[in-house]
């Protein structure tokens, strides 16, 4: 089958479904290759580039729409790409299903299969496609740029010999995965960050990137993330009003500000309000990535930068992806090619639609003249619910009580297995005799002496024990040398092979050892 | 003067023993513990030649020679990754000079006791001590002897097989006969019935009997053990073959046998109790073979194994500041002690932290990995016990598994109804990125599913670990 790539025709979209890195590897799954010219221009990936990765370049877009069986792109097509679609097409693309009514009725109508990349389960097997966690990751990043290309200052702390420098202080607004990157990013600028979460079981990811979570004084049991697929959701009106006092607070003292606080389907929450704003220093920078949907101030403009009166600029752009096309191309790419790998288990160069598989069923939007949205809830759970109780710390007290029981259960242990030793040997006491008794004392005390003494060998050294012992336990060869002497044929020639045996063990065991423990060396 | 010069020498032979033992608690004394063990054992044996009893002092010092230089050259030759073979081979050598010495005893118990009252007076050295026991004492010692060739004839078939097994010899599964452990407890009351006879009639045929039973017994149990069970099965054979010596010592009525008897068989019991516990099982289950009952279905496992090419794994080491390595079986198997070797050496000189986590039952034999690594000439004190080092994990970067399976399985601690639920595992999944060099997609010894490999900080480095290691090694910059 043949997959191709038209050029986005979205005004200001600079990425490209297809790079000439995952032409490669799609190629090795067996598909042939088709891009429409000029289509990668924009991210950096030139015709030539993707001829020399043997993908047939196609000259418009209607001709590649016609000739391929399977069209990755990057945003959701528009009505005159949906005409282009055909039954048995397949469309790999973000779709925004939950607002693209007609979109899937478009597509319901023509016939295709379409998989829509948002709709990517967020389970562990199906991170290597999820689209969306690229482009966060992306969005992130570049918001940080953006606010450090707009703030007048230094990220970082400096004493210089022009004066002193304060590093600058970041709050990043929702850790999810573009909040996460873009700790990461701040974080490394050597900014002082600080983060905030609905979700507290996120706090150990952010202080891992190496920023503060912000607490909030509030409690209330916090409904687990698992549950809602790893998102966060709508939250209780008293904790919003701690949410906002807490931010009141911080206000003053940062410089920057990325809010990246969404919520699946809904409009996006109002969390950094005028007054905030109003509070922030002139020249304070807001990042505010949650714009597309409404924002997360409420005086964000989408797709423009704007400076309050006070001197505090709101940057609402939503093409932060393809700010980035180069980078965000590999990723979708990789993203796509992933995709394609689950679809083509035989890796002939054949779509296989499973729509058992998890991953496969709930990105499919449309399938075989069927609006196949939503999907049903994946079989595995997004992130496993952890509920971690933590081990009760113990008082002084209680540490004493369980030494003290420790030690009594020691003594009565050590007491009992004594007494009952003490006991047996009595009673071989009474029915030995007194030779075998006087070897049976240096039996049990080189019994004692031995457990004492082997404890102490270091566990790296159990081999050497184990030849050095082997040597020593041919001390058998005492008790044959002993009988050499006697007269009898049958027992000189026993007792010769016993001395022959331990012969070889002493040596072979000895040396062995000295040969193993010289090499142990210190660095 | 002889007697109490050969007494004399045995107690500081035995002296030099301990201390030979003792020695071995570092790596430095250890050096010093082993010219102890020499000169114990080179004192010991001057003492008995020219004590009482000995004679044919040029056969035997010419036997002796004989086997040394066999010894030596064994020595010399061996490579460490067949120590544990060559342990095993040692301890059946052992294990036979116990049961022809028992013999003897017994041999001549009955020429001196066919003796007249007046030719027993003439005697001297072992026939003369044995000339002087009063009846009670000659059936203690009947006994006594009976148990020591008991002892070294289960030593001796036992270690043969270990040793088999051990070399590739003898396949490495756990295989019994039908009937299974009924044949052992079979051959083990015949012995017990011979025992009571021989005690009535002192005759040869009882004793023989026993010992053919004892060689099966020996020979049965160790096949029914699997490989990854051999680090219990010889340390045990190392105990026994102690015990064998101390039996042998009672009947003998020599101290220093005793003493030494019974420091080894003292030793190989400790080491066998590490090594179970190591395994979170008890002796009686590894001796009889199967893992402990599992008591409910397993922990189903999800998630997908990932694999990654060397290029992937030189990236991300390139980038990490520590790592650890966790040496199993596998890297033996493969000869990749060298590279492993060379890849901590480079990294060590980029000035990363490298260790290695060694787990109690990694390999075949109770610190076979030291040894390598030792040989490999990787410093031991980047070499750490599991214990030393499972709290780091979390700490860091990259933790690098090379052919070992079940001591990193976290089932261990998170799936109550794992075989292998308890037992102390190296916690590699807390590392940031972990790397599995692994030769297939199977499952480790106990035969359970590793869910370390489904993890998703885990990727797989599959082929043979030494070509993989030697890909790796020039991407390392």
């Amino acid at each position: 089958m043949k997959i191709g790539t038209p050029k986005e025709i979205f005004e200001g979209e600079n990425r490209v479904a297809m790079t000439p890195d995952s032409a490669l590897q799609l190629q090795k799954l067996g598909y042939d290759c088709a891009i429409e010219s000029g289509a990668g221009a924009a991210a950096g990936f030139s015709d030539a580039l993707y001829e020399a990765a043997g993908v047939q370049i196609i000259k418009t877009a209607a001709a590649l729409w016609k000739e391929v069986d399977i069209v990755a792109k990057v945003r959701q097509p528009d009505a005159t790409e949906l005409k282009r679609l055909s039954k048995g097409k397949t469309l790999i693309s973000f779709f925004n299903p939950a607002g693209n009514e007609e979109g899937m009725a478009a597509a319901k109508s023509k016939g295709a299969n379409v998989i829509a990349m948002e709709m990517v389960p967020r389970i562990s097997r199906a991170q290597k496609m999820d689209a969306l966690s690229s482009m966060a990751n992306i969005a992130g990043y570049r918001a940080v740029i953006e606010a450090g290309n707009n703030f007048g200052r230094f990220f970082t702390g400096q004493v210089t010999a022009a004066g002193k420098v304060p590093p600058a202080k970041v709050l990043i607004v929702g850790a999810g995965v573009a909040g996460l990157a873009a700790i990461g990013t701040s974080t490394s600028l050597g900014a002082i960050t600080y983060a905030f979460d609905v979700r507290p079981e996120v706090a150990e990811q952010v202080e891992s990137m190496g920023a503060e979570f912000v607490y909030l004084d509030f409690e209330e049991e916090q409904q687990d993330g698992a549950a809602t697929g790893g998102y966060a959701s709508v939250s209780s009106p008293e904790f919003r009003a701690a949410q906002l006092a807490k931010f009141r607070e911080l206000a003053p003292e940062m410089d920057i500000v990325i809010t990246t606080a969404l919520i699946p389907n809904r409009e996006a929450p109002e969390l950094w309000t005028e007054d905030m704003v109003a509070a922030m220093k002139p020249g304070s920078v807001i990042v505010d990535l949650a714009a597309e949907k409404g924002g997360n101030c409420k005086l964000t403009v989408k797709d423009e930068k704007i400076v309050t009166e006070n001197g505090v600029t709101i940057i609402g752009y939503t093409d932060f992806p393809s700010r980035m096309a180069a980078q965000a191309s590999t990723l979708y790419a990789t993203n796509i090619r992933h995709m394609m790998t689950d679809l083509t288990p035989e890796k002939d160069g054949q779509i296989n639609h499973n729509m058992e598989d998890d991953v496969i069923r709930g990105a499919t939007v449309t399938f075989e003249g069927d609006i196949t949205f939503p999907p049903p809830p994946p079989k595995v759970q997004a992130i496993a619910a952890k509920s971690k109780e933590k081990p009760k710390e113990l008082t002084p007290e209680e540490k004493r009580a369980n030494e003290v029981a420790a030690f009594k259960a020691q003594t009565k242990n050590q007491v009992t297995l004594l007494t009952v030793g003490g006991l047996l040997l009595l009673l071989v006491g009474l029915v030995a005799p007194a030779s075998f008794m006087q070897h049976f004392i240096v039996f049990v005390l080189a019994v004692f002496v031995g457990f004492q003494v082997i404890w102490n060998v270091s566990h790296s050294l159990h081999t050497p024990l184990m030849a050095v012992t082997n040597a020593i336990s041919s001390i058998i060869i005492l008790g044959a040398l002993m009988q050499i002497g006697s007269g009898s044929f049958l027992v000189i020639l026993l007792a010769g092979l016993s001395v022959f045996m331990a012969g070889i063990n002493i040596f072979g065991g000895f040396l062995v050892t000295r040969r193993m423990l010289a090499m142990f060396q210190k660095s | 003067m002889e007697f109490g010069f050969t007494t004399a020498a045995y107690v500081v032979a035995a002296v030099l023993f301990i201390l030979s033992l003792g020695g071995l608690s570092g790596q430095e004394s250890a050096k010093r513990a082993v010219w102890y063990g020499i000169a114990g054992m080179a004192l010991a044996v001057f003492a008995t030649l020219i004590g009482p009893g000995a004679g044919l002092w040029l056969l035997s010092l010419i036997l002796i020679a004989a086997g040394g230089i066999i010894g030596t050259y064994v020595a010399k030759r061996v490579q460490m990754t067949e120590m544990p073979q060559l342990v095993a081979a040692m301890h059946s050598l052992v294990g036979l000079a116990a049961v022809f010495v028992g013999y003897n005893a017994h041999f001549e118990l009955g020429n001196v006791l066919s003796m007249t009252e007046e030719a027993r007076h003439g005697l001297e050295g072992f026939a003369a001590l044995l000339a002087h026991k009063t009846p009670i004492e000659q059936n203690i010692l009947r006994v006594e002897l009976f148990l020591g060739v008991f002892i070294g004839a289960v030593t001796f078939t036992g270690s043969v097989v270990a040793y088999g097994k051990l070399a590739g010899k003898v396949t490495s599964a756990a295989t019994k006969l039908p009937g299974g452990h009924m044949l052992n407890a079979g051959a083990a009351a015949l012995s017990l019935i011979c025992l009571i006879w021989y005690f009535n009639s002192g005759g040869f045929l009882p004793l023989l009997i026993m010992t053919l039973a004892a060689f099966f017994i020996g020979y049965h149990l160790i096949m029914g053990i699997g490989g990854a069970d051999m680090p219990v099965v010889v340390s045990m054979l190392n105990s026994y073959s102690g015990w064998a010596a101390a039996a042998i010592g009672f009947s003998l009525g020599n101290d220093l046998l005793i003493v030494v008897g019974a420091l080894v068989g003292s030793s190989g019991a400790i080491l066998s109790y590490i090594m179970c516990k190591a395994m979170n099982r008890s002796f009686i289950s590894v001796i009889l073979g199967g893992f402990g009952g599992t008591t409910g279905p397993a922990m189903e496992v999800e998630g997908e194994q990932i694999a990654i090419d060397a290029e992937g794994v030189a990236a991300a080491l390139n980038d990490a500041d520590s790592v650890v390595i966790i040496p199993g079986y596998g890297m033996a198997v493969a000869q990749a002690q060298q590279s492993v070797s060379e890849l901590t050496r480079k990294l060590r000189a980029k000035g990363k932290n490298v260790r290695f986590a060694i787990h109690p039952v990694a390999g075949r034999l109770p610190g076979h990995m030291n040894v390598l690594l030792a040989e490999a000439k990787v410093p031991y004190d980047i070499v750490l016990e599991m214990d030393e080092i499972n709290e780091d994990f979390p700490d860091t970067d990259v933790a690098i598994v090379i052919g070992s399976n079940d001591i990193v399985n976290p089932a261990a601690q998170e799936d109550p109804n794992s075989p292998i639920a308890g037992m102390p595992v190296l916690e590699c999944w807390k590392a940031k990125q972990v790397f599995v060099s692994k030769r297939g997609q199977g499952t480790g010894y106990s035969g359970i599913e590793n869910p370390l490999f489904y993890k998703e900080n885990t990727r797989m480095f599959y082929g043979d670990a030494k070509q993989s290691l030697d890909k790796l090694l020039p991407m390392i910059d």
